[in-house]
């Protein structure tokens, strides 16, 4: 299982009264197995929920809890994937995939099955004895997303893990994950502001307000997606010049806008 | 004055000033403005040296005392780091410890090694742990200290990704807080290199059997400002070796973790 729940979560850093409010009543369900995408102005607190569920940080007010019970410090049950990779320089490949399996106990051959699955799946083979400093930023990313996805976690959590790529590198890791999401579900927590990238990916879009952020609206992209049969499109291309995406897009971009109009109001 | 240096000009730059220096003093001692005990000459002192290569003084020769001295120096140096490395890196993990030691850390580090000369006399007389202790107190703050800071430093990132895995404080401590750690400590080191074998002569006071510092106080007792010299050229080739290794062993490792540029 891996249900989020978000319950009357306030965010406030510093002092309660007179701190930075980063995020107000946010109310928000990640069903098991649900793909949920979170777009947001940039400094809207996406990231704070994302390290929430993490456990990296506390709620001031409120409750985050995952099956009910509340995160109490971060675990291999709800994996993360930086934007930054954060992969451990001195580790090869194998060695940073490898770390997460030897915390959980896993026996030596399970460990080198598991790990030599994932290294195939994610076309990382031949990379096994590489150090992360040798490979290319999407090759790093993938690295990183093996790490995660190798612990069979209930929840993953993804924090923009592509908006440190260039534009090529990232349709090919966006269409990468679709596969991997797909085959492979979890309940994902998935950070962006790329629009595109969010009704692509997610099952769920939660658009968010400006600082204090809130949920201004909650769109449910999975239903147009099996209706309109997205996944039959090999290539993202093909999928973007679907109506029903360009239609969606442009909603979210419209709902984003008004935001950025209020901030310079 | 951002020209490149080659490693060339860089040697032959450092020759230059050697040979000013010599120079000057050479100079000096033959003037005849300061007398002869007070200043050898440079030339005077690299014949004492030479000598002392082969015939004993004080019971060995130079290269035997050198010997015993470093070996002294190993002993006081791998115990400092044996102790100050994990000790810093605790440190810098548990909040609590860090309270508890850091101030009587900072207290004690200000005592100069040559302090302790009395004490290790008394506690040990004229034993090997004498020696090893004062080099011991000389060495062991910069390992403290340098992998202190080493694991304070650590990208904080990387101790998010070692935690979301589940990862228990020990293997934190080894496989990311030291591994991240290690230029701070290898610079750490090169510092404590340095300040170990300069308490040599302080730590050389309280022997009686061999030892450079051993063998200069032996030769202020017979007026031989030679051998004094010739104790310190020792010493100073000695270090710059030392420093020179560990600078070496720095920069393959930087390499390995192709963190140069």
């Amino acid at each position: 299982m891996g249900v989020i729940e978000f319950k009357n979560v306030n965010k406030v850093f510093g002092p309660r009264a007179t701190g930075f409010r980063a995020l107000e009543d946010i109310n928000l369900e990640i069903r098991d197995k649900e793909f949920m995408a979170i777009v947001g102005p940039s400094g809207c607190g996406k990231t704070t929920c994302l390290r929430m569920v993490a456990g990296f940080e506390t709620a001031t007010d409120g409750v985050v809890s995952v099956d009910g019970t509340p995160i109490k410090r971060p675990g291999p049950d709800r994996a993360v994937v930086f934007q930054q990779f954060a992969l451990f320089p001195w580790k090869s490949v194998y060695d940073n995939i490898d770390l997460g399996l030897r915390n959980l106990n896993v026996s030596r051959a399970d460990r080198e099955a598991r790990i030599d699955a994932i290294l195939d799946l994610m076309n990382l083979k031949q990379y096994a004895k590489h150090f992360p400093h040798q490979l290319s930023g999407g090759m790093q990313q993938r690295v990183a997303i093996a790490r995660a996805y190798v612990l069979d976690p209930d929840v993953l959590l993804m924090d923009e893990p592509f908006g440190a790529l260039d534009a090529q590198t990232r349709v090919v890791m966006q269409e990468e994950l679709v596969r991997l999401a797909r085959k492979n579900p979890r309940s994902v927590l998935f950070i962006t502001h790329a629009v595109e990238e969010a009704v692509y990916l997610a099952d769920r879009v939660a658009i968010m307000t400006r600082a204090p952020g809130r949920i201004k609206e909650v769109l449910d992209i999975a239903s147009i997606r099996n209706a309109e049969n997205w996944d039959s499109y090999e290539k993202i291309e093909d999928v973007m010049d679907l109506e029903s995406f360009v239609h969606l897009r442009t909603h979210i971009w419209r709902s984003l806008r008004e935001e950025k109009a209020a901030q310079h109001a | 004055m951002n020209r490149e240096i080659s490693l060339l000009q860089s040697i032959g730059l450092g020759f230059l000033g050697l040979a000013c220096f010599l120079g000057f003093w050479q100079g000096l001692a033959m003037s005849g403005l300061v007398s002869n005990i007070f200043l050898p000459s440079p030339i005077e002192v690299y014949d004492r040296f030479t000598t002392l290569l082969e015939r004993r003084f004080a019971g060995a020769t130079l290269p035997g005392h050198l010997a015993a001295s470093f070996q002294r120096f190993a002993y006081g140096f791998l115990l400092a780091a044996a102790i100050g490395i994990p000790l810093g890196l605790l440190m810098g993990w548990y909040q609590l410890l860090d309270e508890i030691v850091s101030p009587l850390f900072d207290a004690l580090r200000f005592v100069a090694p040559i302090a302790w000369v009395p004490f290790a006399a008394l506690w040990f007389g004229t034993g090997i742990g004498g020696p090893i202790m004062i080099i011991f107190a000389g060495a062991f703050p910069p390992c403290v200290i340098n992998a202190y800071r080493g694991a304070k430093f650590v990208d904080p990132r990387l101790i998010e990704a070692a935690n979301m895995l589940g990862t228990p404080s020990h293997r934190v401590i080894r496989e990311i807080l030291l591994p991240s750690s290690v230029p701070s400590i290898i610079s750490g080191l090169r510092v404590s290199a340095g300040l170990g074998w300069q308490s040599l002569v302080g730590a050389e006071l309280i022997v009686a059997s061999a030892g450079v510092g051993f063998m200069m106080v032996q030769g202020q007792a017979n007026v031989s400002t030679t051998t004094v010299m010739a104790g310190m050229v020792a010493i100073g080739l000695v270090g710059l070796a030392l420093d020179s290794a560990l600078r070496l062993a720095e920069r393959i490792i930087q390499r390995r973790r192709g963190l140069d540029n």
